[in-house]
């Protein structure tokens, strides 16, 4: 059966451009890059050249670029490292983030509790984007009890919903209180701005895995000036950030699908802009009481998330599979918890519509045909369900 | 538990009757036929059961139902009513010894996170036997009245 994969916020392939530039990086030229031969340099320049260009679309030095095994490594690096740079001037502090972030940063703050750090999640509206005002009278608050706001931690794009924050001006409004913004743009980066400049950001992690490069690849880009204590020590790497022999592979195949990334963004936002909408559009005209989860206009150009009144989002997922169509479900059903997405429950969904949720996430290779096929298969699986639902009264 | 081929996460049995499930409620019209039903399950926690019976002499000769949950919440209750119905129909008093395990090892296992499925399957049956044993006086049936469940 040939398989439509939708559900490339989970991962996207690795695309063949990038398996073509890192293939000489395994067996050919695998010396380690800290190695003084001659293709220990070469395998060095690779890493160098690899920084360079990154930097370059990031708009920022390339010192300021540190190369990571995963996005989770880089939230944690960013986070965990102002935080214990903090214990060991002898302070602590107030870390805020809000509701709908990826488990990587909630539960790396949910341990920091435990030496004391205070940590404050910000609501969302029914959009899921966070209020500004609510972030400047919670740093206000917190800086009148003589609480210092070490760092503020929010998400670019929702990897759930597809929300997308007002990354720049929630950075003015940091800088404004003297405290600085950390991003998770794992979800943006295909797709938005990575211009650190334009951004005012201060800390932002990438990673390859959502980019059609590698999984366990990834970055962290740290504004100059910035003391961070690294997770991992050793010999010195990364600017003694992030120790462990560089994977030359993987940072050059992550420098190479930024770089195409960039480089098509204009066209594929269009592109899926248009099949996004088509999508949405068909959806809730062929299948009744569907309802859209996240923002219709600040959104991703590839997220699709829309939950099924009365019907539970795992058993769908599964007919759906059957069918060939891969995607995914905020029903609690595939997690290891019994609670469903904390993103639509944060975004005000009841738990009935949470467990009913489908995320349909469009990629690179995703056309039309695949989505008429996709809500043909749907409109049958969705009557099914409903027919032997409870709670689904015609 | 054991997985079956690569591409699905639950037992061959599961996705037989997961794909295909067997005796659920067509029709709301048919209710009418059966003496004995039970609601259990709560949306918060994603499954919801309801399950009619039909007794006669004893004997579970017919059973309906409908599920709001995840394939092996639908599964469990497909296999369930077919349990029940295998060899012209079950005594109430063996049905009533049917436990969330006895499904689940004729599913062919289910994965420990969906174990409360299987539980819940058996939960409707009891509150449909209760049910039927409250309007039908059977006091003599041991089978109790079935508790609100709360989020588990």
């Amino acid at each position: 059966m040939k398989k439509i994969y939708f559900d490339n916020a989970a991962t996207t392939p690795v695309r063949k451009e990038v398996l073509k530039v890192i293939m000489p990086y395994f067996s050919k030229n695998f010396a380690n890059a800290s190695s003084f031969h001659s293709m220990g340099l070469e395998a060095k320049k690779a890493v160098t050249q690899s920084r360079e260009k990154i930097a370059k679309i990031l708009n920022c030095s390339p010192e300021e670029i540190i190369f990571t095994g995963s996005g989770t490594e880089s939230i944690n690096l960013a986070i965990k490292g102002i935080a214990f740079k903090k214990l060991l001037e002898g302070k602590k502090g107030t870390v805020i983030t809000q509701k709908t972030e990826h488990h990587a940063v909630l539960e790396t703050l949910e341990w920091l509790k435990k030496f004391g750090f205070n940590i404050i999640e910000l609501n969302v509206n029914k959009e899921g984007i966070v209020s500004l005002k609510e972030l400047e009278n919670t740093i206000i608050s917190e800086q009148n009890k003589r609480n210092e706001v070490i760092l503020v931690s929010i998400m670019y794009a929702n990897n759930e919903i597809g929300t997308i924050q007002p990354i720049k001006e929630l950075a003015q409004l940091c800088h404004k209180y003297k405290t600085i913004l950390h991003t998770d743009a794992c979800q943006a980066t295909e797709y938005l701005n990575l211009d650190t400049k334009e951004l005012e950001i201060d800390l932002m992690t990438l990673n390859g895995s959502k980019v059609y490069a590698f999984k366990g690849s990834g970055l962290l880009y740290k504004k100059k000036g910035i003391g961070l204590e690294p997770l991992l020590h050793g010999g010195g790497h990364e600017f003694k950030l992030r120790a462990g022999t560089e994977n030359v592979p993987s940072i050059v195949g992550l420098a190479k699908a930024i770089e195409l990334a960039e480089k098509e963004k204009k066209s594929e936002n269009k592109r899926l802009t248009q099949l996004r909408d088509y999508f949405i559009k068909k959806m809730q005209k062929e299948i009744p009481k569907s309802y859209l989860n996240g923002s219709k206009t600040k959104r991703l150009p590839n997220n699709i998330n829309i939950s099924f009144e009365g019907v539970e989002g795992e058993s769908i997922l599964l007919r759906l599979n059957e069918k060939g169509i891969e995607a995914s479900t905020g029903s609690a059903c595939t997690s290891q918890s019994l609670d469903p997405s904390h993103v639509l429950i944060a975004i005000g969904r009841d738990h009935g519509l949470a467990h009913s949720s489908m995320r349909f996430t469009l990629g690179k290779y995703s056309n039309k045909k695949e989505i008429d096929y996709t809500v043909k298969e749907l409109k049958k699986t969705i009557k099914f369900l409903r027919e032997i639902s409870p709670i689904w009264r015609r | 538990m054991k997985l079956e081929g690569n591409d699905w996460i639950y037992s061959k049995k599961v996705k037989e009757h997961f794909i295909k499930p067997k005796n659920f409620l067509k029709n709301q019209k048919e209710v009418k036929d059966f003496n004995g039903h039970g609601s259990v399950g709560n949306i918060k926690c994603g499954d919801l059961m309801e399950m009619w019976i039909k007794v006669k002499n004893n004997k579970i000769i017919n059973v309906k139902w409908k599920t709001f949950g995840c394939a092996s919440a639908i599964a469990s209750t497909s296999m369930l009513s077919e349990m029940l119905l295998e060899k012209g129909g079950m005594q109430l008093e063996k049905a009533l010894k049917i436990t969330g395990k006895d499904i689940m090892d004729r599913l062919g296992g289910l994965p420990a996170i969906k174990i409360h499925c299987s539980v819940l399957g058996d939960q409707a049956l009891r509150a449909a036997i209760y049910d039927y044993a409250q309007k039908n006086k059977r006091t003599e049936l041991s089978v109790e009245k079935p508790i609100e469940e709360e989020h588990h």
